[in-house]
């Protein structure tokens, strides 16, 4: 069994984090991913940097920028992360844009992804159609997990085949926005968490998108398996660098129950 | 060029694109999660709503007694007489109220943004020529609207940014990376993603995401639909050649797509060569690009070994783009359209020669084909045609001239 499935079969209320590879120094990508793991986030994932990333707010496209700009490929990133394995457990994704991974080469890309450790891939812009038409198979002989996002706005039959595709777990994005921090969950994203509850979905739920602190963290538990915080790390990251302290402190503030 | 049974096969516009908005391997939908449902849902609209009678003669009526449809086909005597070969004409899309081809478009994506319940337009824009037409359609048919434009394009098409701001638009800098048309972009799709429901996207070119380089295609065919009649009416032939200057290729499309189909018919699409053909220094994407995606759809694209976009360069603002249509990056594939370049001497060049000989002063953009033209005819003999598709006027360029090229063709002070 791979490590996110793992994860999901003996865990409740998952933490996610989100950070930006290459950033904000470019040496940082591996010592925050072992600050990350004793700091207790359950699960990371790593964003390979791309110029025109239409899925993020402000505060991740700067860090995505940063990272271009101190160096950040794809090919630097596989060698940083070369001794990932054994040395951390935590379960680890890579996220990013389509164009440069097809540009890696999507076979050798997995192929990669499988020798360091890696466990699953999120590429928002790769359509599901293509995914299964072309690379599926892919995926799945190499063991790695494909995860792909829905919305408010995902039709009920998509939700469906992407659960039944899907190995891993389904991000759920917490509403038709780009990331970032907000500082509430809606009346109407309560809604949509419920109505995606009831459809008793057999892959499990993680919510992104807008999670930021304890209480929005709770409140995606209270619907789904975990939540994913990203911009509120990344700010945290801007402001302190990879300290470990502070780190850990903003992970226990996330995490602590009543 | 393939055979013509080949051909028709290979242009049928039936085929053109697929319904999942596919030209041959490029256009589709590249889209996150968020986008793709909100786009599709334009999709939808324009589907449902583009052969609604009451819609076309709406749309028709606006191009003729707002835009001034059809716009003139010109013979360039003069020009042509001076280079001593081929008949230079010019597609006169300059005239069009606002002063460039943009408007076509900007009228139909703002009465389907109408009908669809939007209170606001929202676009990107390069040289400002989008901008300033979307916000005319806005202020004409009582919608809010929004431009992003690079901070650098602010500065250098000012007057243009004054244009939308007097119509009531609000300009909005994009000001990371280069601070051109790409970042614009980005800035205009960010923008959506927070508010797809009150907002209307209508992206400035055939680029993007399906089904735009279908829709603004649909709405900038006019152009060639109508040249193609006037030429036949002053000639009593189709043009031996076609000219058009290619950004994310509206324009160029706009006139080509009424010819695809006539052999007889060579078509030329001019991409900028910037200062030199080193990355960087141009914008030739069809030239120097290869396949991949960018803003949501596939095409030729200028990229690094990375796969992140390069960074371009024209004194053209509105040709400043790394990625181009789906359907011209077809065309290239299948040789039905020569691609090629001018750089910004010879479009500077033109722009002049065009304003002292005929007394058209020409858009930058619209200077790449014109120069072009220029080039291949005085190669030619007297008997030859050749149809320019004059996108713009040059208003909007003046002061960006004076600065850079006042002393060489003294129009300083
Ligand atoms: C006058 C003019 N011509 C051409 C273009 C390039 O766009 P396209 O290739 O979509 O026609 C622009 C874009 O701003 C323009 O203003």
């Amino acid at each position: 069994m791979n490590r996110i499935a793992q994860l999901f079969k003996e865990k409740k209320n998952i933490l996610s984090i989100y950070y930006t590879a290459g950033f904000p120094q470019l040496t940082d990508t591996l010592p925050i991913l072992e600050t990350l793991e004793k700091a207790g986030a359950d699960l990371v994932e790593i964003g390979m940097p791309f110029s025109d990333p239409l899925a993020d707010g402000p505060t991740i496209q700067q860090s995505g920028q940063t990272a271009l700009k101190n160096g950040m490929t794809i090919n630097l990133l596989f060698e940083q992360l070369a001794d990932l394995r054994p040395q951390l457990s935590i379960p680890v994704i890579l996220m990013g844009y389509f164009n440069p991974v097809h540009k890696f080469g999507m076979e050798r890309f997995v192929e990669q992804c499988r020798k360091t450790g890696v466990d699953g891939v999120i590429i928002p812009d790769l359509p599901f159609d293509e995914y299964r038409e072309k690379y599926e198979a892919l995926f799945t002989q190499a063991g790695i997990s494909n995860i792909f996002l829905i919305t408010p706005q995902t039709p009920e039959e998509r939700i469906k085949l992407i659960d039944k595709n899907s190995n891993g777990f389904i991000y759920m994005v917490s509403s038709a926005s780009v990331t970032g921090t907000k500082k509430e969950i809606s009346e109407q994203q309560t809604r949509y968490f419920k109505r995606i509850n009831n459809m008793q979905l057999a892959s499990p739920r993680l919510i992104g998108f807008g999670i930021s602190d304890r209480a929005s963290f709770q409140k995606a538990c209270d619907y789904a398996a975990g939540a994913i915080v990203g911009s509120a790390f990344i700010n945290l990251l801007n402001n302190e660098g990879n300290n470990p302290e502070k780190i850990s402190d903003f992970i226990q503030s996330i995490k602590k129950t009543n | 060029m393939e055979s013509k049974v080949n051909l028709k096969e290979q242009l049928r516009v039936e085929n053109m694109p697929t319904k999942e908005g596919y030209f041959g391997e490029y256009g589709g939908k590249f889209l996150p999660a968020a986008l793709e449902s909100v786009i599709g849902e334009i999709a939808e609209a324009y589907d449902r709503i583009k052969d609604d009678p009451s819609f076309k003669e709406e749309l028709m009526y606006l191009h003729q007694h707002y835009t001034g449809r059809p716009s003139p086909v010109f013979h360039a005597k003069n020009l042509s007489d001076e280079l001593g070969g081929a008949q230079i004409y010019l597609k006169r899309e300059d005239l069009n109220h606002t002063g460039a081809h943009k408007i076509n478009h900007c009228l139909g994506e703002a009465l389907l943004a109408k009908r669809m319940g939007k209170t606001k337009l929202i676009a990107e824009t390069g040289a400002g020529q989008h901008g300033v037409a979307l916000a005319t359609a806005a202020a004409l048919l009582g919608l809010e609207c929004d431009i992003y434009m690079g901070e650098v394009d602010i500065k250098k098409e000012y007057p243009n940014v004054v244009r939308m701001r007097i119509l009531g638009a609000k300009v909005i800098p994009a000001t990371h990376g280069l601070k051109t048309l790409k970042e614009a972009v980005d800035a205009a799709f960010e923008a959506y993603l927070k508010d797809p429901v009150t907002q209307f996207y209508a992206i400035g070119s055939v680029v993007g995401p399906h089904p735009f380089p279908m829709m603004v295609r649909d709405f900038q065919s006019i152009i060639g639909i109508e040249a193609k009649a006037q030429f036949r009416e002053m000639t009593g032939k189709l043009p031996d050649n076609l000219v058009a200057c290619v950004g994310g290729g509206s324009n160029s499309i706009g006139l080509f797509s009424a010819f695809l189909h006539d052999e007889s018919v060579n078509i030329f699409g001019v991409e900028p060569a910037g200062t030199s053909f080193k990355t960087g220094d141009h914008a030739a994407t069809l030239s120097f690009g290869k396949p991949g995606m960018i803003h949501g759809f596939k095409c030729y694209l200028l990229q690094d070994e990375e796969g992140q976009p390069a960074p371009v360069n024209t004194i053209a603002s509105g040709l400043d783009y790394p990625g181009v249509g789906p359907q011209h990056s077809y065309l290239k594939d299948i040789n039905r359209v020569n691609y090629d370049t001018i750089n910004d001497q010879e479009a500077i060049d033109a722009f002049i020669k065009l304003a002292r000989l005929e007394g058209i002063i020409p858009a930058l953009e619209s200077a790449h084909a014109v120069a072009y033209a220029m080039k291949m005819a005085a190669g030619m003999p007297k008997d030859q045609t050749i149809l320019v598709n004059l996108s713009g006027r040059g208003d909007k360029d003046i002061d960006y001239v004076v600065e850079r090229f006042g002393k060489e063709f003294n129009i300083s002070e």
